[in-house]
């Protein structure tokens, strides 16, 4: 468990790191946070020969609340987010979702974008990105460019980033002040990757305490994260008697979950079933995720 | 007079170096040394037709590859069979590198030594090796059906197939007024401890002398084992075990092939050399336990009173057997646990597999025994709609009707007889402990708010302190301080401090001026190991007769020097003194001055030793013929047979109804070790084995597919449970039944937590669901599929 040889560069600026990206000529990866990367090498499963390391890149640490948004730069730790109370106030389901994220030392580790770009689909924050119908901003050598969400998760594990782009930036945009979120998953243990989650927004009219709109997207039950509107089955529901039976089957015919050793597919559908009609109720109550 | 240690929760001496990082592992020694990696099989079965290394030859900084072929002759052997026995007739071992075929994957191929671990790996990488495949035998019942074979030679798959019987079984069950019959079966798992495997060695030419390092639970065996193979005098070998991350079991196991080749890479190099395993080799090359198949027939009456048993199961011990029968014997014999059984026949056969080889893992066999027990119990209560504790309650041996003869075979090769124990009080205290009569409410009020609660229970006796035989080394220095050797290793348990702890008992002296050192074969040659729950059985008892000696001596000494009758004389404060005047006395470091006739005086302490001497008689020799110099003594215990702790658990779990997740709600454990030397390290031994257990049941499996292909080769797959996962609180009350077969009156403590797991958590997840649990470990996944099949109640989300 020792990697291949490979080249590391040190860039301090984002224009040196595209340039190197570039000059890798397509067997250049970019190190950031390592938590998915570093394993990939050690058991010799990528042998990039040039690893851009951007952590001493400077300006790509910022957290930036908006009135719009939340915009993470590429260096910034999943912890550092978790605990930016701003960030917090503005989109409760940033943190909703990265207290799932792995263990504290890994999240202390790794990046809020490294997650985006590497495109698992078992990971949380691909699938915040969608609910929110965010973007990620890339650069290269010659070009510069905005990628959205639903453009970004091409397939398991595989980003539409070219070899040679960096992504410096995602965009988390803001949700109205009537929509709750909620994240809900269950993972074999605290801190694996989900046998089943989902995130899910739920528009509110809070007045008469109804529903007016729900949207999902499903953890580690699906090969790209993927919205699933439910507005249709919950519209017009009260808040505090939710009847999901409509959405849960519809969640559970759009989603593709499959076998592996910790679970069966039959298992991960129902399950995803469950998460989808808890965290509804979650959000649709103002419950904190449990 | 000093408060006596044995008995105190004293904190550890180890804990300061071991917390701060400050451990030594074998890692740590050897910045130096020239790396080894190994080129492993990745095909489960098969023979090897041509290795081509002409491609890594290149690679900077490779120093030398060895396959079979260029190894010498005594090399060239299969490893020992370490347990032979007479049922075992058909024993394989492996070779340190494959000669032409291999068995699983992840076996020794080819060792590439470079000056680092990444060169050695960039070199392995770069090795051709072509197979010939062959057809994979993989699952217990696949190498029963014997339509494939392991090893071509042999007419079917089975190493060794064993019936012990006392009186009649069969008609004992034929005549029981009710009979059941039903499978229990238990998977995969392995001790996977933090510290893989890992051997140094350093070879001094000029001094034709080996010594060797190695994380291991057994360094006098390595280094004989070595010093055999290797066909050097065993002095001219030593091995020691430094700080060791963890055994379980796993680390008593030797040689490995890399125990033999990196001493022989060193010797042949002229240079230090080391392999230090990672995680995935760890799993795919260091050994497993605990898969059996499991067949049980019983016999009882209206009571629940257990007329007979018949118990046949199948024992998958992987592609070798170095081990040999161990793991089997114990689950065939520890199975009676606390019961008064006459009429019991158990038949086992031992299969080979293409998988990697089964060697004792914590427990070693018992957890799968004391499944089948205790699910037995259950359902033999369930059958006659008793109480679980009653049926239990029945059954139990008395505590006036020890030593207890079964008529069995042990795995010593000794009796197996029970020397003590309370299994009634055990059993009410821990009815007590878990709240077991209030249940039955708290199980309705939460079904009434849609939970599902249930309680298991079992109970279990185990075997600890096997021979042959520990020894124990106790010195006192001129400065004072009190050195003390045994020969067996750590990996953590805290011997250093109950050892200590003895031996500050008998001397009078303070816990810090003890020093302990195991595992270092120079300090102690004979010794056995640490496994089987036997060190503070065995190294403690040896320990505490080598202090008496040095006692002994010192009483002597002090007695001649203060003219002061022996019996009159106590040890206290590092002094040996005149009971009821403390000021009249001598240090201990004196007298250790004294018991050397030769005084130079090097400091003053020395020189104020002189007026204590006796005169010297011209006509006698100055160390007489019964004495020697020094204040010292060795002395070595060994037992007739094993002493038998015991011990029951308890667990509350809340299955979620739709998801079929597990919680751990209480957990309880009553435990009965014989007299505590250390109350709060034997609660670490059973926090850790609760863990481990918890491990064993919800979590941890080892997922073979039909290939023979390990699925789950890494901690993201292999689902060790975290703190996150282990219950929060368990509950732990003591009994001291002491053993009356050693001077301590002590029981082994180590693997007790581990033991019970798999059948106390099947027995709360069935009571919680009301379906049968007769497979461990079970994974929400499963139990939901066994939910649906059972037709069992459905989710509360309306979903099915």
């Amino acid at each position: 468990m020792k990697p291949p040889p490979f080249r590391h560069v040190a860039p301090r600026t984002v224009d040196e790191a595209v340039t190197a990206l570039a000059e890798a000529d397509g067997h250049g990866k970019v190190l950031a946070g390592g938590q998915s990367l570093v394993p990939l090498l050690n058991m010799r499963l990528a042998a990039p020969s040039v690893l851009v390391d951007v952590n001493g890149v400077t300006g790509l640490d910022g957290i930036e609340v908006t009135d719009d948004a939340v915009v993470v730069g590429a260096t910034v730790r999943h912890r550092d987010l978790e605990r930016h109370a701003a960030a917090d106030a503005a989109l409760p389901v940033l943190r909703q979702a990265l207290v799932h994220v792995a263990h504290p030392v890994i999240r202390n580790r790794g990046t809020v974008v490294g997650s985006l770009v590497h495109a698992d689909p078992a990971a949380e924050l691909p699938a915040v990105l969608v609910l929110l119908g965010g973007h990620v901003d890339v650069v290269s050598r010659d070009d510069r460019r905005s990628i959205d969400a639903e453009a970004l998760f091409v397939a398991p594990l595989e980003s539409s980033l070219r070899p040679d782009e960096l992504a410096v930036s995602a965009t988390f945009p803001r949700l109205a002040a009537t929509t709750a979120t909620a994240v809900r998953e269950l993972a074999r243990r605290h801190g694996d990757y989900a046998m089943a989650g989902v995130c899910v927004a739920v528009d509110r009219d809070d007045e008469r305490a109804t529903v007016t709109g729900a949207r999902a997207v499903f953890i580690g039950v699906t090969d790209t994260p993927t919205l699933v509107d439910l507005g249709e089955d919950l519209a017009g529901q009260g808040c505090h008697d939710l009847d999901t039976v409509a959405a849960v089957a519809r969640a559970r015919d759009a989603i593709d979950p499959t076998d592996d050793i910790h679970a069966t597919a039959d298992y991960r559908r129902h399950l995803a079933g469950v998460m989808l009609a808890r965290a509804l109720a979650d959000a649709a109550t103002g419950r904190e995720d449990a | 007079m000093t408060t006596r240690l044995f008995g105190q929760g004293v904190p550890r001496k180890e804990d300061r170096r071991l917390l701060t990082g400050a451990g030594r592992f074998v890692d740590d020694l050897s910045h130096d040394a020239w790396e080894v990696a190994i080129v492993r099989s990745p095909h489960a079965h098969a023979r090897i037709v041509d290795i081509d290394v002409t491609e890594a030859l290149d690679v900077p900084d490779l120093v030398a590859i060895h396959t079979w072929e260029d190894l010498p002759e005594r090399m060239q052997q299969p490893l020992p069979l370490l347990i032979p026995h007479p049922a075992l007739t058909a024993p394989r071992t492996q070779f340190v590198l494959a000669n032409g075929e291999v068995n699983h994957v992840g076996e020794a191929i080819v060792m590439v030594v470079a000056r680092t671990r990444y060169a050695a790996e960039d070199a392995a990488d770069r090795i051709r090796v072509d197979y010939e495949f062959l057809e994979p035998v993989v699952g217990i019942e696949r190498a029963a059906a014997g339509d494939r074979r392991v090893h071509d030679e042999l007419d079917d798959n089975v190493a060794a197939h064993l019936v012990q019987e006392i009186g009649d079984a069969r008609a004992a069950i034929d005549a029981a007024p009710h009979t059941m019959s039903f499978r229990l079966d238990v998977e995969r798992s392995a001790s996977t401890p933090l510290e893989t495997r890992g051997v140094y060695a350093r070879w001094d030419a000029d001094e034709g002398h080996l010594r060797l390092y190695s994380s291991t639970q057994a360094p006098t065996s390595v280094r004989a084992a070595v010093a055999t193979i290797l066909e050097m005098d065993f002095q001219d070998v030593e091995c020691i075990a430094p700080d060791v991350g963890g055994g379980f079991g796993v680390k008593i196991m030797h040689p490995w092939p890399e125990e033999v080749l990196v001493p022989w890479a060193a010797t042949v190099l002229g240079h230090d050399v080391k392999f230090t395993e990672d995680r995935r080799e760890h799993f795919i090359s260091a050994n497993h336990e605990r898969g059996q198949v499991q067949h049980l027939e019983v016999g009882f009456d209206d009571d629940g009173r257990i007329l007979g048993i018949d118990f046949t199961f199948l024992h998958d011990h992987g592609a070798y057997i170095p081990y040999g029968l161990i793991v089997p014997i114990i689950t065939s014999t520890q199975f009676l646990g606390p019961y008064r059984i006459s009429d019991y026949r158990v038949e086992f056969r031992s299969l080979y597999t293409n998988t990697v080889p089964v060697t004792p893992y914590r427990g070693a066999g018992r957890p799968q025994a004391v499944f089948a027990m205790e699910r037995l119990m259950d359902k033999v209560a369930a059958e006659l709609g008793k109480d679980r504790t009653q049926v239990r309650a029945i059954n139990l041996i008395q505590p006036d009707e020890f030593p207890w003869e079964f008529g069995l075979t042990f795995q010593d090769g000794r009796a197996y007889t029970y020397d003590s124990g309370d299994y009634p009080t055990s059993l009410d205290m821990l009815k007590d402990l878990v709240g077991w009569d209030d249940f039955a409410r708290r199980q309705a009020e939460a079904r009434d708010d849609g939970r599902l609660l249930g309680i298991g229970l079992a109970a279990y006796v185990e075997g600890t302190g096997v021979g042959p035989y520990e020894g124990g080394h106790v010195l006192v220095e001129p400065t004072g301080r009190v050195q003390v050797a045994t020969g067996l290793s750590s990996q953590g348990q805290g011997h250093e401090t109950v050892f200590a702890q003895i031996v500050a008992d008998v001397l009078g002296v303070d816990l810090d001026d003890v020093e302990v050192v195991v595992g270092d074969s120079s300090r102690m040659q004979y010794a056995v190991g640490t496994f089987a729950s036997r060190a503070a059985v065995m190294s403690g008892n040896a320990i505490a007769l080598a202090a008496n000696k040095v006692r002994e001596k010192a009483l002597r000494l002090a007695s001649e020097a203060l003219e002061v009758d022996p019996a009159d004389l106590e040890f206290a404060d590092g002094q040996v003194r005149v009971v009821g005047s403390p000021d009249t006395g001598l240090p201990l470091k004196m007298l250790a001055t004294l018991s050397n006739p030769l005084r130079y005086a090097f400091d003053e302490d020395a020189a104020a030793a002189t007026q204590f001497a006796a005169p010297a008689d011209p006509d006698r020799p100055p160390v007489g013929d019964d004495d020697e110099p020094g204040l010292e003594g060795t002395d070595f215990y060994s037992p007739v047979r094993s002493t038998f702790a015991s011990g029951m658990h308890a667990v509350v779990v809340e299955v979620d109804p739709d998801t079929s997740a597990v919680e751990i709600l209480d957990y309880a454990v009553v435990h009965d070790c014989g007299n505590l030397i250390n109350p709060t390290i034997v609660r670490g031994q059973v926090h850790g084995g609760v863990g481990q257990g918890v491990g064993g049941a919800l979590y941890e499996r080892m997922a073979y597919d039909e290939h023979g292909q390990l699925q789950n080769a890494s901690f993201m797959d292999f689902l060790m449970p975290y703190m996150t996962e282990v219950p929060d609180g368990i509950a732990i009350d003591h009994l001291e039944t002491p053993s009356p077969l050693n001077p301590l009156g002590i029981k082994g403590a180590g693997e007790a937590g581990v033991i019970p797991s798999a059948a106390v958590f099947a027995a709360a997840i069935e009571d919680a669901v009301g379906i049968p649990i007769d497979a461990m470990p079970i994974s929400p996944s499963q139990l939901h599929h066994l939910r649906l099949a059972a037709d069992a109640p459905a989710s509360t989300n309306g979903q099915p």
